[in-house]
């Protein structure tokens, strides 16, 4: 749960000036650019945004896992517990993932391997990381799956993927990647694949985890909804930087960030009636044509003035513990003024 | 109907028990050895002019009731009333006459674009099948359409791969409005869309309905988007229609427990609105073999005896409300 005494705590996750780059026809474009931001112990903290925004290849960063010879690394930090992982080699990053760090996604489907078993894809993750018989971890698959909420897991454990449906899958999924008791879990868009019936089931089976294991959660979702229900603190991405970062109560209703208002209004309320929604004109640019200096959402932005072309704005913060980049705030201003 | 406001407008369309089945090829010859029974007696009516929303998980069949609408698959069963006219059984000259009335817009803007066209097409060729018109009046007509849905004229000699998801959505919707139709079937039309654009998509279908003088049937699974286009709403589960009312009197009091459920379990936007969620067990059945009674008794809290031997009527229990369950 979020618990504010926590606030002195170190952090178990710190990502500084992250900048990943993928490679576009020979050259390399920045997806993630100076991303920094920390996750504490037991905290969820939400990254929003659209599609394109750089969240999931941040997650990706962070994990260790970007494509080999397109994307990579070009500069920053990932501290976890102290350790360097962006300097850390393969082997030694394998004995880390799904140990202390897991990651669900998606689709869970192709993040399964069809051929295999239930109980041999869950017995292989305990392998990796603990020395049991073959006997105990086929009692420990089915009890973890019991404690996703799967019933008859004895059954379950000799079943194949394509048996199951997309909420089985994916609590399948979340059972894999809790086996080791993480630390930290990321998880990229869980149930946008889902129903919202069965949304709300893995929702509230991911909490429960959360609780009982002590866990820190990083969520990826499009979806403001899933951020007000489950996350503590919020990070709201646009076009490969952080924007806006707050608590998840500050945000939703006191968002300073032009790009973070627009896109609160632009979602239609179950509970309000609107004839017509806030929009924001135009589309995220494309990697290749990113502007090189200024503020990335100027020319989308309603409250652009000539000098958002120029300035390029700092995640500053304007009030305790609510940063934004923003020049509208002083906060955002360089310090050395303004960089050509 | 007992709305008043609502006596003079006739109804535009109006179905009749549709059944959509399809069949399941099984054995030796390929024999039909069952049915997937995705359109299962559903009944509705959509007046003039206004937006009828259909809701439901995947699955359910609201994508079929919409594609036997526009006759895009054959009803098994069940008659489709369109300005009065029985269009369930059309072919031939007079279906073809019927679908100048009737449009589509599609869930996919990447898929439902011939990637060899150029946009002015695309655009084009719907008029070019049903009217006579000179190409100067053609290229004109066209032109306006791309203005009216917010896209630039010079995207006329563009193909569709250069535009984005929500401009690609425009040009969908300019080819549905191309022969003036008088409903508009927009299947799931924002879902594949990123919430700024998708706002800008729903923005500008309520702007083209005033103007054209547009009926919407709008499908969609999420309750929050359906909610805010529609003015009644319609409820489906497993091939049924389970709950149909206007907007504001499903959203503040749902009688049906799946669309109390499906309304709790949509996570709202607003942390500091904690509600209650009734969180339903396990997955919607498979629909080649429906359970007897009510569709939703295995997963209903309120179930009792009989909702697994009769399978509930859908029946008004209020004005403009009707629902399909035992409890009422």
């Amino acid at each position: 749960m979020s618990n504010y005494s926590i606030h002195k705590e170190a952090p178990l996750l710190e990502v500084k000036n992250l900048e990943t780059a993928f490679n576009i026809d020979g050259e390399y474009y920045n997806a993630v650019d100076n991303v920094s931001f920390s996750v504490k112990p037991r905290q969820i903290v939400g990254v929003v945004g659209e599609s394109g925004c750089g969240k999931s290849v941040m997650s990706l960063s962070v994990m260790q896992l970007l494509p080999k010879g397109v994307g990579k690394i070009r500069g920053g930090e990932i501290v976890f517990e102290g350790v360097h992982l962006e300097k850390m080699s393969e082997k030694e990053m394998n004995k880390i993932r799904g140990r202390d760090i897991s990651m669900i996604f998606q689709e869970p489907m192709t993040s399964m391997n069809p051929v295999f078993t239930i109980g041999f894809q869950l017995q292989e993750v305990l392998f990796n990381h603990t020395n049991i018989s073959k006997a105990e971890a086929r009692q420990k698959s089915v009890a973890l799956l019991k404690s996703v909420g799967i019933s008859r897991p004895e059954k379950i454990v000799d079943e194949y993927p394509h048996q199951l449906s997309g909420g089985m899958r994916q609590r399948v999924m979340i059972a894999m990647a809790i086996a080791n008791q993480p630390k930290l879990l990321i998880a990229d868009e869980p149930t946008t694949a889902l129903d919202v019936t069965v949304q709300a089931q893995i929702l509230e089976l991911l909490k429960s985890i959360q609780e009982v294991n002590d866990m820190s959660v990083i969520m990826i979702t499009h979806d403001l909804g899933v951020v007000a229900e489950m996350c503590d603190e919020v990070i709201v991405m646009y076009a490969g930087r952080i924007v806006e970062r707050a608590d998840v109560d500050t945000l939703f209703y006191n968002p300073k960030h032009p790009y973070t208002e627009l896109m609160m209004g632009a979602i239609p309320k179950m509970d309000e009636d609107k004839e017509e929604l806030s929009s924001i004109k135009g589309i995220v640019p494309s990697l290749k044509n990113m502007p090189a200096t200024g503020c990335r959402f100027a020319n989308r932005c309603p409250k652009a003035m000539p000098e958002c072309a120029t300035i390029t704005p700092l995640l500053g913060e304007v009030e305790q513990g609510h940063e934004v980049a923003c020049i509208l705030y002083e906060a955002s201003m360089p310090k050395e003024g303004v960089k050509a | 109907m007992s709305n008043t406001s609502l006596v003079e407008k006739e109804n535009l369309l109006e179905i009749k028990n549709l059944k959509t089945y399809y069949p399941v090829k099984g054995g030796f010859f390929r024999r039909t050895v069952g049915n997937v029974k995705a359109v299962d007696d559903v009944s509705f009516e959509i007046k003039k002019g206004e937006t009828l929303g259909l809701v439901g998980e995947s699955g359910c069949g609201k994508s079929t009731t919409g594609r036997t609408i526009i006759r895009l698959l054959n009803a098994t069963d069940g008659e489709i009333l369109f300005e009065g006219k029985d269009i369930t059984k059309l072919r031939g000259k007079t279906l073809q006459a019927i679908r100048q009335d009737i449009q589509m817009v599609f869930q996919d803007p990447y898929a439902s674009l011939n990637p060899m066209q150029m946009v002015g097409e695309i655009v084009a060729e719907p008029i070019k099948n049903f009217k006579n018109v000179s190409t100067k009046d053609l290229k004109e007509d066209v032109m306006d359409l791309l203005t009216k849905v917010g896209l630039p004229e010079d995207a006329y000699y563009k193909y569709a791969h250069e535009f984005s998801g929500g401009q690609r959505q425009r040009i969908g919707i300019a080819r549905a409005l191309a022969l003036r139709p008088k409903l508009i079937i927009a299947d799931e039309p924002v879902s594949a869309l990123d919430v700024s654009v998708q706002s800008q998509v729903l923005n500008l279908l309520k702007k083209l309905q005033t103007e054209f003088d547009l009926t919407f049937l709008f499908i969609a699974h999420d309750l929050s988007v359906v909610k805010h286009m529609s003015d009644r709403i319609g409820v489906m589960y497993l091939g049924n229609m389970v709950e149909i009312a206007d907007r504001n009197s499903m959203y503040a009091e749902p009688l049906h427990p799946y669309t109390q459920a499906l309304i709790s379990a949509i996570p709202m936007p607003d942390p500091r609105r904690k509600k209650e969620r009734i969180v339903l067990e396990g997955d919607v059945p498979s629909p080649l073999n429906p359970p007897t009674g009510c569709p939703f008794h295995p997963r209903c809290p309120a179930a009792m005896a009989e909702c697994s031997q009769v399978k509930p009527a859908l029946k008004e229990v209020k004005p403009g409300h009707r629902v399909a369950c035992h409890l009422y």
